[in-house]
């Protein structure tokens, strides 16, 4: 027993220290008063669209809450790339509901599948135009109660745009990114990038209309805070 | 001309040139309407149609976007058959060879249109847009000028029965301004097919400014503040410089404009037929601006840009016919009194 457990110590001493491994936590805030929405007021014109709804809905460009904290903003590693594991990574979804994307910001990783879905009972054509080399544009008819559309794309792109032709205020956001380490801020403006190893990095908070800021972490082997505020232009 | 011009006039080849080149005109309207309500994709095959038969796509199915499109297809087959009859027509009918070579140059001219509103669509290219945008104003310019040719006013001018001298200064000032007309129609075609939207959301003004600020910071504060139901790419400072250019061209068309006016007035008379058709022109023109105008303060409405679009097209080709009759009027016909070209009496005294 006592020769177990010396081999032991020597294994645990010969693999030198270990490696932990924390997350890079904030909340996104907004300064200031964001634009006013506007109202989706030809959603109400389609027939197929307007049954759905008894007014209008609001473009969600500004996803601020009353404590002034932000969604939608995709925060990331900035220069990380080469370390996807989106092949095996589930599946991000995407539905059409309501002759809406729903969600309209999501963020995948290369080669990570993405599928939109419809839910609607009318057609939707699923339009991606991609803008970087490598991602293949494509445009798919979708028919009501039809297969699920899977997608991927093999290289990063910030915010890539889905739309619909048919109904040209449905439009969805997708940011491809080339490693597993990244977050899309909740509607209290919260993320969190998980098992972040240890090292020096870039963080990077991107917002559609509002540009990216940076912040600089060093993350050692405990949880890492990074907050970013983002102003009115 | 006298040599290959028929003796007569065949009154139902003219009509029906005029039809086609009229359908040619809605086509061009249903073209914007297509693009204005950015439903130039909503269709993602071709030539079918959602699977379809372009011509047994149901009635039930044409929502949305797909309406425009659709119908946009549909009109555009229309006016394929119209040429292709029209080109057969002159074929048989028209003595004169050039004329025939000219209805085959718009059967060409339309076939390759189709293809190429095709191409955009299966390609996925926004740039064809603009080639197929800019493509069907010169063909709409063709069918006008065939309709033109057929017409018994232009049998007269070649007989040399109607003709009142038009000075080469003036003839090169309403070339020159057609011209710029066509090249403000491509800025047009670009800006409006590259879906960003109003690059500038004010007038007269752009951005509260005679000219706007287009560094990056300026740029990603217009980008910050715009919010659209329709979601345009973002502006770039390209796109703002070329809608300040397409403003400054349109002051410039204008001007230019109303010295054609001006000068056909003084040099032709207010009474020759191509004073007339340069007064129409002018107005053509002020329409043209406050229509362009109104774009920006709707916001870019669907029917008020569609309706820009056709008034840029009526100025384009009205510019171009007033250049047909008066280089008509001037290269082979006697410089002596005769009638104007619609009848109205001129006389070369007013030249001088």
């Amino acid at each position: 027993m006592k020769t177990f457990s010396f081999f032991l110590l020597l294994a645990s001493l010969a693999s030198g220290p270990a490696v932990h491994a924390a997350d890079i936590t904030g909340v996104i805030t907004f300064k200031g008063a964001p634009p006013a929405e506007k109202e989706i007021t030809p959603i109400m014109d389609d027939p197929n669209c307007s049954v759905s709804y008894t007014k209008a809905p609001l473009t969600h460009f500004y996803a601020v809450n009353a404590k002034g904290e932000l969604a939608d903003v995709i925060v990331s590693l900035k220069g990380v790339s080469g370390k996807s594991t989106g092949a095996s990574a589930p599946a991000v979804v995407i539905d059409q509901k309501g002759c809406l994307y729903t969600p309209s910001i999501v963020a995948i990783q290369t080669g990570q599948k993405l599928i939109v879905k419809n839910s609607d009972q009318c057609v939707h054509n699923v339009h991606d135009k991609p803008t970087v080399d490598g991602n293949k544009e494509s445009n798919d008819v979708q028919m009501p109660g039809g297969a699920d559309l899977t997608y991927t794309f093999a290289k990063p792109e910030p915010f890539l745009k889905f739309q619909c032709d048919v109904h040209p205020w449905m439009f969805a956001w997708v940011t491809v990114i080339d490693s597993p380490f990244f977050s899309v801020s909740d509607k209290d403006g919260k993320f969190t990038i998980k098992n972040v190893p240890p090292g020096k990095y870039t963080v990077e908070a991107a917002h559609r209309k509002l540009g990216i800021q940076t912040f600089d972490v060093e993350v050692k082997d405990t949880d890492v805070p990074a907050n970013f505020t983002f102003e009115a232009k | 001309m006298s040599k290959s011009a028929p003796n007569t006039s065949n009154p139902w080849l003219f009509r029906f040139a005029g039809l086609t080149a009229l359908v040619t005109f809605l086509l061009i309207g249903l073209g914007g309407l297509v693009t204005s309500h950015g439903a130039g994709m909503s269709v993602p095959d071709w030539p079918n149609t959602y699977g379809y038969n372009m011509f047994a796509f149901p009635i039930s199915k044409w929502v949305g976007g797909i309406f425009y499109e659709h119908t946009h297809r549909l009109l555009a087959s229309a006016v394929g058959l119209l040429t292709t009859i029209l080109a057969v027509w002159l074929w048989l009918a028209d003595s004169r060879k050039w004329m025939r070579w000219l209805g085959v140059v718009a059967f060409l001219g339309v076939i390759a249109q189709g293809i190429l509103g095709g191409l955009r669509v299966t390609m996925h290219m926004d740039s064809l847009g603009v080639f197929h945008a800019t493509i069907a104003q010169l063909f709409f310019i063709l069918l006008c000028a065939i309709t033109l040719f057929t017409s018994r006013l232009w049998l007269e001018l070649a007989a040399g029965k109607k003709s009142s001298f038009v000075s080469r200064s003036l003839r090169t000032l309403v070339l020159g301004t057609t011209v710029l007309i066509f090249i403000q129609l491509i800025i047009a075609a670009t800006m409006r097919h590259q879906h960003a939207g109003l690059a500038i959301a004010d007038f007269p003004l752009a951005y509260g400014k005679l000219w706007p600020a287009t560094n990056p910071d300026a740029v990603a504060s217009y980008n910050a503040r715009r919010v659209s139901v329709t979601d345009e790419a973002p502006i770039t400072a390209f796109q703002i410089k070329l809608q300040m250019a397409h403003r400054i061209v349109a002051l410039v068309i204008l001007l230019l404009v109303a010295a054609c006016a001006r000068q056909a007035w003084l040099r032709l008379g207010p009474t020759d037929a191509l004073t007339k058709l340069a007064l129409f022109w002018l107005a053509l023109m002020c329409a043209q601006i406050a229509l362009g105008a109104a774009t920006i303060w709707t916001n870019k409405a669907a029917d008020v840009a569609t309706a820009h679009v056709m008034v840029g097209a009526l100025s384009l080709v009205t510019g171009a016919l007033w250049c047909l009759i008066g280089f008509g009027r001037s290269t082979s016909f006697p410089q002596t009194q005769t009638l104007g070209v619609f009848g109205v009496q001129t006389s070369m005294l007013a030249n001088k």
